[in-house]
C-alpha cells in the first residue's frame, strides 16, 4: 500500500464517519445546524479522497480538469443562487427540484457508463452482469427520481393539475404497463448490451416516473418527495457499483436507508400509510355522503366584530395552517400577535405536525417572521389548555381542527390526531369560503355556536384586523 | 480500474450502509422533517463522486464527448449538493436565531 492509497482510505472513512453524525444530528434540534456543517465537510473530504485516489495512481488529464471546474462552477453557482433566491414558503418544490437534479446525475453516469463500457468496472464473467445490472439500477431509479421529483415540484407550484384520467383505475394499467416495459428493456440491456434496451429503459422508467406521482395530490406530495429522496441515494449507492467507489455505496445506502425512515415517520405525522399515498386515490374517495351535506347555521363575521372580541381576550392561540402558508400571511400575523401582546393578552401558536406544505414546515416560516420560538407550542402540549383559552383564529387550516376526527369513527379522519380548538371560548375561521380541506370532507366546527367564520385570503384578513386592532387602540401601551 | 473493491466487498459495505442508514434515524420532531429532509437530500448529491470518476477515466482514454457528459453530471449533481447544504442551513439559521425580545410576561 501506497501512503496516497492509506490517505485515500484515512479520508474515506472519516468522510463516512463524519456523514453518519451528521445525519443523526440533524434529527435533533439542538444540533442540527452543526450536524448540516458537518456533512457538508464530509462530502468535501469525499471529493478529496476520489482526487488524492486519482492524482496517485493514474493522474489527471488537464482536458479532464477543465470539464471538472466548468461542471463544478456552473452547478454551485447555480445551487448557490437558488438556495438563497427562493421563498421559505417554497421549501416543498425546492426540496423536490434538488432531489431530481441529483437522480439525473446518478442517470447520466449511468448512461455515459453504459454507452462507454471502458469508463466503468471491468467487465468479465460476473463482473459484465453485475456491471449491467447496476447500470440498469442507476439508469431506472435516478430516471424515476429525476421525472418524479419534476412532476412533484410543478404540482406543488401550480404548474401541473392531475389530468381526470390520471383519477381512474385507468392509470394503474398505464404503470403497470411502463413497468413491464421498463423491465422488458432492462432484461435486454443486461442480456446483450444493445443501446436499444438502454433508451427504452431511459424511456420507460422516464414515464413511470411521471405516471406515478401526476396523480398524488398536492398534500401528500411532501411524502412523495422524501421517499424520492431516498430513491437518489438508492441511485447514488447504484452508481458506486457502476463507477467502482465504496464511498459512494455506504453513502448512497445511508441516505437511501435513513430517507426511507424519515418517510415512514412522516407519514405516520399526517396518518397516512405509504401504500395508500402511492396507490391509492385521495382520501375524499371514501367519505360517506353525510360528510358531504351542506352546512347550516353557519355564523360569520367581520375583521372588525373579531377585533372587538380579541381586545377583551385574557389569552389568544393561533392555528395557522395551509391556507396561511399559501397567502404568504406569516409575518402580518406576527403583526398582529405583536399588537395583542402589547396589550398584555396571552398569545401562541398551536403547531399541528403537519401544518404548513410540509411537516414542520410551519416552524419554518414562522420562525422566519421573527416569532419566538418558545411561542410555538406542540399539539400535544396545547391540547389540554384549549379550555382556558378566549379565543382561537384559525387560519388557513381545516381537517386539523376537525372535531370529527375524534368523535365519529365513520368519518375517513377518525384516529388522527387534531387541535381540540372547539374547547375554547370563541373560535374565529379564517377561510376563502366553504370548501372541504383535502379529506375532501365537512367540518362541523364550522357550525358550533362558538365558532364564527371570517371569510376571505388569511392575509387580507389579518391586514384588516391589524387596522381595526389600531383604531380600537389595542397596543398602544395602557396604563392598568 | 476497480482494483481495491470485489463485488463481495462493495455488496457488505451496501449491506452496513444500510443498516447504519436505519439506526440512525429513530425519533424525528415534526419540526425538523423539512430541514432534515432537506439536508438528507443534500448527501444524496453525492453522485459528485461518480461524476468525477467518469470524467477523470474519460480524460485518461481521451473521450472528449463522455468528458462532456461527465461535466453536465457533475453540474446536477453540485446544483443538488451545494443548493441542498445552504438552503438546509438557511432554515436551520431561523430555529437557532435567538428571539429578539424576551417576554416579560409567562
Amino acid at each position: 500500500m501506497t501512503a496516497a492509497v492509506v490517505i485515500k482510505y484515512a479520508i474515506e472513512l472519516v468522510a463516512v464517519l463524519l456523514l453518519a453524525l451528521g445525519i443523526k444530528g440533524l434529527s435533533k434540534v439542538r444540533s442540527a445546524r452543526a450536524a448540516n456543517q458537518i456533512a457538508a465537510v464530509a462530502l468535501a473530504l469525499a471529493v478529496l479522497g476520489v482526487l488524492i485516489n486519482f492524482l496517485s495512481t493514474s493522474g489527471i488529464d488537464s482536458s479532464a480538469w477543465l470539464w471538472i471546474i466548468g461542471g463544478t462552477l456552473v452547478g454551485g453557482v447555480l445551487g448557490a443562487i437558488t438556495s438563497q433566491k427562493v421563498p421559505m414558503t417554497a421549501m416543498p418544490e425546492t426540496v423536490a427540484l434538488f432531489n431530481g437534479c441529483g437522480g439525473m446525475s446518478s442517470l447520466l453516469v449511468a448512461l455515459g457508463v453504459a454507452l462507454d463500457p471502458l469508463a466503468g468496472s471491468d467487465g468479465e464473467g460476473t463482473g459484465a452482469l453485475v456491471a449491467g445490472i447496476s447500470i440498469v439500477v442507476s439508469v431506472f431509479v435516478g430516471a424515476i427520481t429525476f421525472s418524479g421529483s419534476v412532476v412533484a415540484m410543478g404540482k406543488l407550484q401550480g404548474w401541473l393539475d392531475t389530468p381526470a384520467w390520471m383519477q381512474s383505475k385507468l392509470r394503474h394499467v398505464i404503470n403497470i404497463g411502463l413497468a413491464a416495459l421498463s423491465l422488458v428493456a432492462a432484461i435486454a440491456l443486461i442480456a446483450s448490451g444493445g443501446d436499444q434496451g438502454l433508451w427504452l429503459l431511459v424511456i420507460g422508467s422516464s414515464l413511470l416516473g411521471i405516471g406515478v406521482t401526476l396523480s398524488i395530490g398536492g398534500a401528500d406530495m411532501p411524502v412523495v418527495i422524501s421517499l424520492l429522496n431516498s430513491y437518489s441515494g438508492v441511485a447514488a449507492a447504484a452508481a458506486g457499483f457502476v463507477v467502482g467507489s465504496q464511498m459512494l455505496i455506504v453513502a448512497g445506502a445511508m441516505v437511501g436507508a435513513a430517507g426511507l425512515i424519515l418517510t415512514q415517520v412522516m407519514c405516520n405525522a399526517m396518518n397516512r400509510s405509504l401504500v395508500n399515498v402511492l396507490f391509492g386515490g385521495a382520501l375524499g374517495a371514501s367519505a360517506s355522503a353525510a360528510d358531504q351535506g351542506e352546512y347550516q347555521g353557519i355564523t360569520s363575521c367581520s375583521a372588525e366584530e373579531c377585533a372587538l372580541t380579541l381586545e377583551t381576550a385574557q389569552r389568544v392561540v393561533f392555528v395557522p395552517g395551509y391556507g396561511l402558508a399559501v397567502a404568504q400571511a406569516q409575518h402580518i400575523l406576527r403583526e398582529v400577535a405583536e399588537l395583542l401582546e402589547a396589550q398584555g393578552i396571552d398569545v401562541a401558536y398551536a403547531i399541528h405536525p403537519v401544518a404548513g406544505r410540509m411537516p414542520g414546515h410551519m416552524n419554518v416560516l414562522l420562525a422566519e417572521a421573527d416569532v419566538p420560538y418558545e411561542q410555538l407550542i406542540e399539539m400535544e402540549t396545547i391540547n389540554p389548555e384549549f379550555p382556558r383559552t378566549d379565543v382561537v383564529i384559525v387560519l388557513g387550516a381545516n381537517d386539523v381542527v376537525n372535531p370529527q376526527a375524534r368523535n365519529d369513527p365513520s368519518s375517513p379522519l377518525y384516529g388522527m390526531p387534531v387541535l381540540n380548538v372547539e374547547e375554547a371560548t370563541t373560535v374565529f375561521v379564517v377561510k376563502r369560503g366553504l370548501s372541504a380541506g383535502y379529506a375532501g370532507i365537512k367540518n362541523i366546527l364550522f357550525e358550533r355556536p362558538n365558532t364564527s367564520m371570517v371569510f376571505g385570503d388569511a392575509k387580507k384578513v389579518l391586514s384588516g384586523l391589524a387596522q381595526e386592532l389600531r383604531e380600537l387602540g389595542v397596543g398602544k401601551a395602557k396604563v392598568g | 480500474m476497480n482494483d481495491a473493491l470485489s463485488l463481495n466487498d462493495a455488496l457488505w459495505v451496501l449491506l452496513l450502509g444500510s443498516l447504519l442508514g436505519l439506526e440512525l434515524i429513530g425519533k424525528v420532531p415534526p419540526t425538523l422533517h423539512t430541514p432534515l429532509m432537506s439536508g438528507a437530500n443534500a448527501i444524496s448529491g453525492i453522485t459528485v463522486l461518480a461524476a468525477l470518476t467518469l470524467i477523470i477515466k474519460a480524460g485518461a482514454s481521451g473521450n472528449g464527448a463522455l468528458m462532456a457528459l461527465g461535466a453536465v453530471s457533475l453540474g446536477f449533481a453540485l446544483f443538488n449538493v451545494i443548493g441542498g447544504f445552504l438552503v438546509t442551513d438557511r432554515m436551520l439559521a431561523m430555529f437557532s436565531r435567538k428571539p429578539a425580545r424576551q417576554k416579560e410576561k409567562r
